[in-house]
Parts: C-alpha cells; sequence; structure tokens
C-alpha cells in the first residue's frame, strides 16, 4: 500500500461502522475496516425489530452486510484488532493484529458438516448464552463474511492437542491449523472510530435478583428470546417451567441515571422497553405488559406517538414508579415491590416475567483503545466528543460515531456515520 | 425463440418464511413449472452464502431467468439483482415474489392455505418472468455543485463540509443574513457559550472560495433529476436560474407562538425565545419565575415531542439563577427529556442549583391566576399555588408554513406535522426517496445544534457520494411513448408524479429518461394506450393476472 492511498481506517463493523465505510467507498475512498468479531454486524444483528417502525433488524440489515462485503473499495479484517496507531492527520500508519482464523476463507463454503460433528460445546455469545455453539462457528447464521472460525480458546485440539474432527469432515479442506495470529501494516489518511457499546450486567443491584431469580431476563436477552432466529425460536416460554408468560414488567433506568452505577441517561430503553412489549403483545394478543418508568423520554421522530400507540393499540400500562426490589412466589413469579410516584406508598406488584432495561456501557476495551489512538474519554469512558464538533475526537484527523461516543438508536447511529465519513473525506483532501 | 431457463430460490428468511410456508413442497411446486429447469430453497438468500449460491447456480446451470420468492423487492430486489448481473445475466431478468411480507407474515395461523397461496404467486412470478426483456439503465452526467437551501447552523455546516471537499457550494437564505435561529439566541447548552460565539462561522462560510452565499433569497420553481437539477430563485430583483447537482434541504423550522394559551401576552408571560432576548439585554428583574413545560405540545393538536425545549428550559433557569442567585425558578413539567451523557448530568446540575421540579400530568393542567400558578402535584397528590413575576412557556418547534410548498416544488414528502420525510426512518435518516435530495436539521425534526451538526455532516457525506461521481447509472425500468400512437392528449404530463414527461415540438408526448421512476401511472392512464412501462408491460401483468387464475 503506497504512501499516498486515500484511504480511510473504521475501527468497528456495527451498524454505525458499516453506514460509514459505505459512504466513503461511495464516495471513492477506500476504506479499511477492522472488525474484533468474526463478522460483521454489531449490536443490531443481535435486535429482533428496531423501534419506531418495528422493521426486522437482521432483515434490513443484511442486505448492507453483503454490499460491505462486496464493495470493491471495502477491505475487511476481520477477527482483527488495532494494535498501534503512528503518524498524524492525513498520515497514520496503523498496525492491526489479525487473529488466526484456523478456517481458509476462500474454501469454506458455510455447508456446516463441522459445526454438527464438532464435539466441543461453548456458550453463545451472540445469542446472550441462552443457547450453546461449537468450537467451529459462525458467528450468526446471516454473518459476514459467511464463513466459519475456530474459537482458540474451546477447540480441543488448539488447547489440548486432540480432536481434529472438522478437519477430517470437511470435504474442501477449509480447515488449516497452520494459520498464524499475524500482523497487518496499513496507510490511512483518517480514522473513523465506531466501537459502539456493551449492556451493563445489572448482577451488582442484588435488590433486582438477576442470575438468582430465573424468570428476571435483561433486554438485550429478551430481544433473543423474542427473535424467530433465536434460540426459542420466538416461541416465548420463560426458562423456570417453561411456560408462557402472559404478564410481563419491563423496568426502565436500570443501572442508568443512577450515581452508583452509570450516572447518565441510556437514550434508548425508554423506546425498546415499548418496542419489546409490543412484539410480545403480537406473538400472544393475551399479554400483558407493564413498564416502570422515572421519565418517559421519546423526542426522537414519531416517537411519542409511538408511545401513544403502545398504550392505545397493545394495551401496554405505564407506571411511573421507582423499583425498590423484585422477590418471587413459591412458584417463581417475579414480585415487584415499588414505590408508586402517585400515592408514595409501597406496592407489590406479582408477574410472570421481568425484563430489565440495563444501561449501555462503553466497552471494556475502550480505554486501551484510546490509549493507542492518542484520543480523550468522557468521564463515563465514552470518547469525548464537543458540542459544536460532535464527530471529531481530540486528536486531527481522528473522527467518532456511533454508541461509542454514548449511547443513541440506530437513526443517530447512522447519521453519526455518515457525518463522520464526510469528516473523514475532508479530512483526507484537505491533508493529501 | 429464446430457449428460456429459469432458476427459482425459494427463502426460508430463516423461520419468518420457513416457519409458517411448507417450503420443500414449493420448491417441489416450482420444479413442475414451465421452463423452470432448477429450483432449490435458501435459508437466507440474502446472506453472503445465499447470494453464492443464487450466482454458482446461474452458472452452473446458465439459467437466463431467476427468480428469488422471499421477501420485499423494496429492499432487497437491487441486491439480487446484482448478483444476476455479477453471474452475467441483464438484471432486468430477474423477478421477485413476496412470500413474506404478503404471505408467511399475513396469514401465520392459516399455513396450509399461506403455502397455497405461495405456490400461485410463484407461479405468477414465473409466468411474468417468461416475459421479461433484458433493459439496459442510462448514464446521466453529474454536475459536482451542490444548492443548499436555508442558511442556518445546518446549512452552513454541510456548505463548509462540502467546499472543503473540493466541490462548489451555492447556499441560499432567504433572509437578509445567515445564521437561522441561533441569531435569536444568547447563550447555548450543554456549554453555555454565546450563541454569537457559535455563529463565527458564518465568517468562514462567506469567506469560502468555493461557495456562494445568496441571501435575500428563496426557491420557486425546481425541475431536473438527479445529477442535473435547474432551481429558479426569487431574488429582489428577478427570477434567477440556478443548476445544480444535488439539494440539501436545511430550513430549519420555527417557534409556536403560544397565542390563547396559559395567558401569554408577550410581556409578563413569554415564550423562551422571548426570554432570551430578555437575556441577551440583560433584563431579567423579577424574583419570582415558573416555567411550564410541553406548551402547545404532546396534546391532541401536536401530538409530538419538540425535543429540545426541555433542556432549553434547564438552560435558561440556571442562566437566571446565575445573574440573580436569589430568584426562584419552578419548571412545571411531564417528563424531563435529557437522553444521553452530557444532558443527564446537566439535568442534575440544574437540581442541584436548587431549581423546583413539579411534575404535572395532562389531565390536570396548570391554572394561570393573577399572580399565581395553581397546579396538581401527583407527587403530592394535592393542588399546590406557586407565586410567580414571571411566567416563560416552553413551546415547541413547528414546521415553517411554506414547507408544504417546498417539498411540492421538490416533491418530497412530508410527515403528519408537516417536517420533511425521509426515505427510510432508520437506515436512510437524510435522504429522500427522491434520489439527489437530502434533509438535516429542524426541517427533518427539531433538533438541537449538535444534533442539526451531525445530520448537516451527514447529509454532505451523502451528496458527495453522487458529486464525487462524473456520471451516474439511473434505472432502466421506464416509460417509453410510441410516437405513433401518442396524439398529444398530455394527460401523461399532468399525471406524472416525477415530472418526466414533456411535449416535444411535434405535439408528442416524451419521456425524460433520468426523471422517470418507472411508477406506471402514466401508463395506465393513456387513453391511446401509447405507453409502455417497460418490465411492468401490459402484456407481462396479464399473463400474471392468467397465473393467478384470473380471466
Ligand atoms: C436491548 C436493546 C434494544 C435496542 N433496540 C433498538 C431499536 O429497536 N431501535 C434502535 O434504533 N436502536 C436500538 N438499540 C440501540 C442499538 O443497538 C444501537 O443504536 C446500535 O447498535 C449502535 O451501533 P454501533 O455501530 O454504534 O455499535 P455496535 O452495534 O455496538 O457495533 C460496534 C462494533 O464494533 C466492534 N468493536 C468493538 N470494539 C472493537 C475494537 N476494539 N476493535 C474492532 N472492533 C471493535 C464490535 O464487535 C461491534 O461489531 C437497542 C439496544 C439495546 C441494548
Ligand atoms: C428558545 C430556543 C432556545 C434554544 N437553545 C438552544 C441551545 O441552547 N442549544 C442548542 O443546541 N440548541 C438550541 N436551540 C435549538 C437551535 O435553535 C436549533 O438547533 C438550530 O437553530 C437548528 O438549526 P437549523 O439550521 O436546522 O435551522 P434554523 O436555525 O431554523 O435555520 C434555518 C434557516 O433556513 C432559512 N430558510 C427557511 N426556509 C427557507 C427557504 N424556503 N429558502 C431559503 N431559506 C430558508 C431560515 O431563514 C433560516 O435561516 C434553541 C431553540 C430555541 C427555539
Ligand atoms: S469449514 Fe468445511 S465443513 Fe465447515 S462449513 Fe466450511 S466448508 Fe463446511
Ligand atoms: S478440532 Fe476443535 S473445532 Fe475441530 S471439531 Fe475438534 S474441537 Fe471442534
Ligand atoms: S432512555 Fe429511558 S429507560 Fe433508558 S436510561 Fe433514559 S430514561 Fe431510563
Ligand atoms: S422537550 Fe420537554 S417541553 Fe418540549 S415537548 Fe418534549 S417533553 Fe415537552
Ligand atoms: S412511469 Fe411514472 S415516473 Fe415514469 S413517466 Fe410515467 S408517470 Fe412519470
Amino acid at each position: 500500500m503506497g504512501e499516498n492511498s486515500n484511504s480511510v481506517l473504521v475501527i468497528g463493523g456495527g451498524i454505525a461502522g458499516i453506514q460509514a465505510s459505505l459512504d466513503l467507498a461511495e464516495r471513492g475512498i477506500k476504506v479499511e475496516l477492522v472488525e474484533k468479531k468474526p463478522c460483521i454486524g454489531g449490536r443490531m444483528a443481535q435486535l429482533d425489530k428496531t423501534f419506531p417502525t418495528n422493521d426486522c433488524s437482521i432483515c434490513i440489515l443484511a442486505p448492507k452486510l453483503a454490499e460491505c462485503y462486496r464493495h470493491p473499495n471495502i477491505t475487511l479484517h476481520t477477527l482483527a484488532e488495532v494494535k498501534e496507531i503512528t503518524g498524524k492527520a492525513g498520515n497514520f500508519k496503523a498496525k492491526l493484529l489479525q487473529h488466526a482464523r484456523y478456517i481458509k476463507a476462500e474454501e469454506c463454503i458455510n455447508c456446516g458438516i463441522c459445526i454438527e460433528k464438532c464435539p466441543m460445546r461453548v456458550d453463545d455469545e451472540f445469542d446472550v448464552f441462552l443457547r450453546k455453539r461449537r468450537a467451529i462457528y459462525i458467528y450468526f447464521l446471516q454473518g459476514v463474511p459467511s464463513i466459519m472460525a475456530i474459537d482458540p480458546e474451546k477447540c480441543l485440539y488448539l488447547t489440548k492437542d486432540a480432536c481434529r474432527i472438522c478437519e477430517k469432515v470437511c470435504e474442501r479442506e477449509a480447515i488449516d491449523f497452520e494459520q498464524k495470529d499475524s500482523e497487518v501494516n496499513l496507510n490511512v489518511k483518517s480514522i473513523i472510530v465506531a466501537t459502539g457499546y456493551e449492556p451493563f450486567d445489572p448482577s451488582p443491584l442484588v435488590n433486582l435478583g438477576y442470575k438468582h431469580l430465573p424468570n428476571v431476563v435483561t433486554g438485550l436477552e429478551f430481544e433473543r428470546m423474542i427473535c424467530a432466529s433465536g434460540p426459542l425460536k420466538g416461541h416465548l416460554i420463560r426458562s423456570s417451567d417453561r411456560k408462557e408468560p402472559k404478564k410481563l414488567a419491563f423496568i426502565n433506568c436500570v443501572g442508568s441515571r443512577d450515581m452508583k452505577y452509570n450516572p447518565y441517561c441510556s437514550s434508548v430503553c425508554c423506546m425498546y422497553t415499548t418496542k419489546e412489549a409490543m412484539i410480545a403483545y403480537e406473538h400472544d394478543n393475551s399479554i400483558q405488559s407493564f413498564i416502570f418508568y422515572i421519565d418517559l423520554r421519546a423526542g426522537g421522530k414519531g416517537f411519542r406517538e409511538y408511545i401513544e400507540r403502545g398504550q392505545k393499540e397493545y394495551g401496554i400500562k405505564y407506571i411511573k414508579g421507582k423499583v425498590a426490589k423484585i422477590i418471587e412466589d413459591d412458584d417463581k413469579n417475579p414480585i415487584i415491590i415499588y414505590e408508586d410516584m402517585n400515592t408514595s406508598k409501597m406496592k407489590k406488584f406479582p408477574v410472570d416475567l421481568v425484563i430489565l432495561a440495563t444501561s449501555m456501557i462503553p466497552n471494556k476495551d475502550t480505554p486501551e483503545l484510546a490509549n493507542i489512538l492518542g484520543i480523550d474519554l468522557d468521564k463515563n469512558n465514552f470518547f469525548l466528543s464537543n458540542a459544536y464538533l460532535p464527530l471529531d475526537s481530540s486528536k486531527k484527523g481522528i473522527y467518532i460515531c456511533g454508541c461509542c461516543r454514548g449511547p443513541m438508536d440506530i437513526p443517530n447511529s447512522v447519521i453519526d456515520a455518515s457525518g463522520a465519513a464526510a469528516k473523514a473525506a475532508e479530512n483526507a483532501i484537505r491533508e493529501g | 425463440m429464446e430457449d428460456i431457463k429459469m432458476g427459482v430460490f425459494i427463502c426460508h428468511c430463516g423461520t419468518n418464511i420457513g416457519g409458517f410456508l411448507d417450503v420443500p413442497s414449493l420448491v417441489e411446486y416450482a420444479k413442475t413449472l414451465p421452463n423452470v429447469t432448477f429450483a432449490t430453497d435458501n435459508l437466507y438468500s440474502c446472506s453472503e452464502v445465499g447470494l453464492s449460491l443464487i450466482k454458482e447456480k446461474i452458472e452452473e446451470h446458465d439459467l437466463n431467468r431467476v427468480i428469488v420468492a422471499s421477501c420485499t423487492p423494496r429492499t432487497h430486489e437491487p441486491l439480487f439483482r446484482s448478483i444476476c448481473q455479477e453471474a452475467g445475466l441483464n438484471p432486468y431478468l430477474f423477478e421477485m415474489v413476496n412470500i413474506r411480507d404478503q404471505c408467511s407474515w399475513v396469514h401465520m395461523k392459516e399455513t396450509e392455505a399461506a403455502t397455497e397461496k405461495a405456490k400461485i404467486l410463484i407461479e405468477m412470478g414465473v409466468a411474468k418472468a417468461l416475459l421479461l426483456q433484458p433493459l439496459e439503465k442510462f448514464q446521466i452526467d453529474i454536475n459536482p455543485t451542490a444548492l443548499i437551501i436555508g442558511g442556518g447552523i445546518a446549512g452552513m455546516t454541510a456548505a463548509l463540509n462540502l467546499a472543503n471537499q473540493e466541490f462548489k457550494v451555492i447556499l441560499i437564505e432567504k433572509e437578509p443574513e445567515l445564521g437561522g435561529l441561533l441569531r435569536y439566541l444568547y447563550k447555548l447548552y450543554p456549554t453555555h457559550d454565546d450563541a454569537s460565539k457559535v455563529l463565527e462561522v458564518r465568517n468562514l462560510v462567506e469567506n469560502h472560495q468555493k461557495i456562494k452565499v445568496i441571501t435575500s433569497t428563496e426557491p420557486v420553481k425546481i425541475e431536473g433529476f438527479i445529477g442535473n437539477y435547474k432551481v429558479s430563485v426569487k431574488r429582489r430583483d428577478g427570477i434567477y436560474d440556478i443548476d445544480t447537482g444535488i439539494i440539501i434541504v436545511a430550513t430549519g423550522a420555527q417557534v409556536l407562538k403560544p397565542e390563547g394559551l396559559f395567558g401569554y401576552n408577550g410581556s409578563t408571560i413569554i415564550t423562551q425565545l422571548e426570554l432570551e432576548q430578555l437575556l441577551k439585554e440583560n433584563k431579567i428583574n423579577v424574583k419570582n419565575i415558573v416555567m411550564i413545560q410541553c406548551v402547545g405540545a404532546r396534546n391532541e393538536e401536536r401530538r409530538y415531542c419538540s425535543n429540545i425545549c426541555c433542556m432549553t428550559a434547564l438552560k435558561n433557569a440556571m442562566l437566571i439563577k446565575e445573574l440573580k442567585p436569589d430568584a426562584n425558578i419552578s419548571i412545571i413539567f411531564r417528563d424531563i427529556q435529557t437522553q444521553g451523557t452530557t444532558y443527564e448530568e446537566y439535568y442534575r446540575k440544574a437540581r442541584e442549583k436548587g431549581i423546583t421540579f413539579i411534575r404535572y400530568i395532562p389531565e390536570k393542567v396548570p391554572i394561570v391566576k393573577e399572580s399565581n400558578i395553581e397546579v396538581y402535584n401527583d407527587y403530592l397528590n394535592q393542588d399546590i399555588s406557586i407565586p410567580y413575576d414571571m411566567i416563560v412557556l416552553s413551546t415547541p418547534l413547528i414546521a415553517n408554513p411554506d414547507s408544504e410548498d417546498l417539498a411540492k416544488m421538490l416533491k418530497v414528502p412530508l410527515e403528519e406535522n408537516h417536517f420533511f420525510l425521509e426515505a427510510h426512518v432508520k437506515l436512510r435518516p437524510v435522504d429522500f426517496a427522491t434520489d439527489g435530495i437530502y434533509v438535516c436539521g429542524s426541517a427533518h425534526w427539531p433538533a438541537d445544534i449538535p444534533e442539526a451538526i451531525s445530520q448537516a455532516y451527514a447529509a454532505a457525506s451523502r451528496a458527495s457520494t453522487i458529486i464525487s461521481k462524473d456520471v451516474l447509472e439511473v434505472e432502466g425500468a421506464i416509460a417509453e411513448v410510441d410516437e405513433d400512437l401518442c396524439v398529444g392528449c398530455g394527460i401523461c404530463i399532468k399525471i406524472c408524479p416525477y415530472n418526466a414527461i414533456s411535449m416535444d415540438d411535434n405535439g408528442i408526448a416524451h419521456v425524460t429518461e433520468a426523471s422517470c421512476k418507472g411508477c406506471g401511472l402514466c401508463g395506465a392512464t393513456c387513453p391511446e394506450k401509447a405507453i409502455t412501462n417497460h418490465h411492468f408491460t401490459t402484456k407481462q401483468i396479464l399473463a400474471q393476472i392468467l397465473a393467478s387464475g384470473g380471466k
């Protein structure tokens, strides 16, 4: 790759990184897209449907994944991480660590025979641990690139020098245990960071009983539970007795707006609890949902109307109340104990299933990446942005977009991403 | 006669289709249809694997017609067409059958009948595909110029970015000066910088070599198509034409004047915007101030939340408190709209600064009396009375009164509150369905400055994907007039929503290829049947009707 190649490095292949890459590629600028997971797609791939239009998340995402894969101006580096950045705007040098996939990309046709035969069962991170995958796997069904990867920490051969069954059954000889981690060096003019977020683990809030009470789940788990291609095939049942829950309680602001955990508002949970309640109702009209909230935040286009629809057409009840505790009865039905804001009295409210709308928090490795890039973090560990230059990082030539600079929904992540592409293009041209 | 070899790919869409329809039986059925030489199912046709399979089978079986029975052409047809093209097939020899949105999803409870319906839909697709003709796309030249309508913060930001990318930019503003609403603001949340400081960007815009700013000017007529728009603008001294490749709409919004609400009088009972002016002039000399939120918003008439007025109230409350620490300020609100990291912190700061927050419910709105406000406090479950010297009403941003005219000129839609409506709420938030036109800032939806700026950059990016190209390929499935049959009645000209038809010198209708969207209206309307809508010809549609069992 020549000194003066007009290219941009995009870190993170969620919807933000994907949109930024596609805009730049269409603009005629070469893109190096780095994703640490085996496939691009990010969190949006895990969602069932998306507010405010309730269209199927993967259905509208999949064409973008394919476009990214096929675009001649985009080079995908999956299972890769940025290890070092030197230089300055207009002339950055990036060192990537390319993890071995142990698969020959040109040979694997995603036939899945190896998966069937692989004896090693592993918790599936994509399905938020609600089902098992194998040590050889595809990150998710529609994932791109649509080839296998071998999990080096779980594979029997790579950990214990045993097995190699996949190698025997693969007719295309696509398994390659000789692959080693390698280094990739790139020269780019601008950098876009789009590393997204993680969901907050609510276990420290012991009063809410997550992980102790079987019928208390998180919002992201619920997305997978109701998703037709998820672990329950979209048939909503609760784990304690495999019964269909009829009465659902959603609890907003779990871990958010809470000085002990995340002082900020996570921006999307008021909307997605409404969405999840709507989808539950669409699956089964006898389901009744209750949403416990402090303020209902719905400032986006059509959002207020969406919540009104939730009330009128889906019978969702919104309860302004602070949840103090969740306990359970003998049948493991959760009981919510909350302070009714209208009467300031403590009340009990039994339901079948509780969904916690947990915060969106920065990825654990954000500080490390900030260090590598030499850019600042805000006090919550999101990448720091400025009100009047919202897409600029603290360093010239490096731009930030999507949830890595603060919680936001998909429309705003897409806006951010296109915006960051414009900034990166401007920088590439001016510093060229 | 051409030897037609058709391939049919039936998609499970995971369980979206496969969970309700008997896909294997559809495959078997497809194999019995005329000229179908290959049929198979596909777990996700649009996934990389699914696409590769289609490509491989086209090559392996030498297919010259391809059908995918799956979801909707609205989102997926371009992708499947491009796969056909990659496999060496003319993309218009592809036909899509929707067995999801129009079948499995709507008949989830009657799977057998739904499978039968899917068979008919596939048969109809086959009947049409037999008659498909290869079509060529058209190439059009692109004028690498951007026209931006509206010189508020959004329009100026987009202009600067595009100009810095070395495109020629023309920025038109109907007022005598740039700046938009920002000109009337005092200090800005969340940083409390002076609005005038942020407005210094005006100098950069006005002095940029690549930007031509034209003030006191607004569009009156817009013609043309992506890459080649002609915009007539009205200035004091007449009408001028501007040629441009793309258009960005950044016309902002207006503040609702709350005539007749809560005793609004413009002196002791004012709007936030009027308060900004008092702050600018340092004219606050009252002690008891009450702000009421959602005035004229979130009600029957205007159901939406205007997104910016809660932050504006917090800002002005804190600014007054800084100027007059002994002031008593209460904010009567419904929900405090402070999403995200910075804004929630800002809300916390306002509470720490001693501003009082009282929630009201829409069933019991506050009542403004001579010198006090009565409001039912749902937390205390009783009416309380707050004395005031000044009431500030937080009113929403509303769409410009001329947005409808502008939308008509641009041939783009508005949503129910008359803000501009984008092509796809999630994935194309700043694009219009009409190619080459984009939207940003409060013209799209009440936005604050950080949002308006991000959107402006986004619109600039989308625009640059077009004007960075010399030529662009456009749709080949368009209308064509048979000159021998056309009698020049002109009905098609009136009916075409894209202004794609004009009358030539001989009184014969003529279709401008680049403007035509192939919507079919003209063909259906022409009394002489002189118009062919390629890819949806009368013959093709009749064949489908017959295949569906029609007569
Ligand atoms: C339960 C739930 C429901 C939601 N529902 C909706 C909804 O209905 N509608 C809506 O609009 N929004 C919804 N959201 C929000 C939505 O998920 C986000 O807006 C969106 O996913 C943000 O996209 P992103 O690209 O910024 O981040 P992500 O989707 O997090 O993508 C970031 C990508 O970067 C990769 N990455 C991270 N670190 C690195 C690194 N160091 N190097 C390389 N790659 C890295 C990650 O693997 C990932 O692929 C929901 C969120 C939750 C939690
Ligand atoms: C009281 C109040 C206080 C606020 N305080 C803050 C704050 O503290 N912080 C913050 O971030 N935001 C604040 N805002 C929001 C801020 O004003 C908007 O974010 C910003 O003005 C949006 O910019 P814009 O460019 O989209 O629209 P506008 O500022 O409305 O600009 C639109 C421009 O387009 C022009 N125009 C309209 N129609 C046409 C036409 N047909 N032809 C040509 N030109 C046309 C207009 O004349 C105008 O110049 C406040 C808003 C209000 C009402
Ligand atoms: S590795 Fe081999 S067996 Fe496994 S999916 Fe790929 S081609 Fe099939
Ligand atoms: S070698 Fe590893 S990946 Fe292959 S089958 Fe055995 S455990 Fe699975
Ligand atoms: S979006 Fe709603 S649920 Fe989420 S943190 Fe903010 S106020 Fe709480
Ligand atoms: S921003 Fe606040 S004041 Fe404005 S409409 Fe929304 S809730 Fe009401
Ligand atoms: S097909 Fe539609 S867009 Fe094309 S000329 Fe006819 S009416 Fe106009």
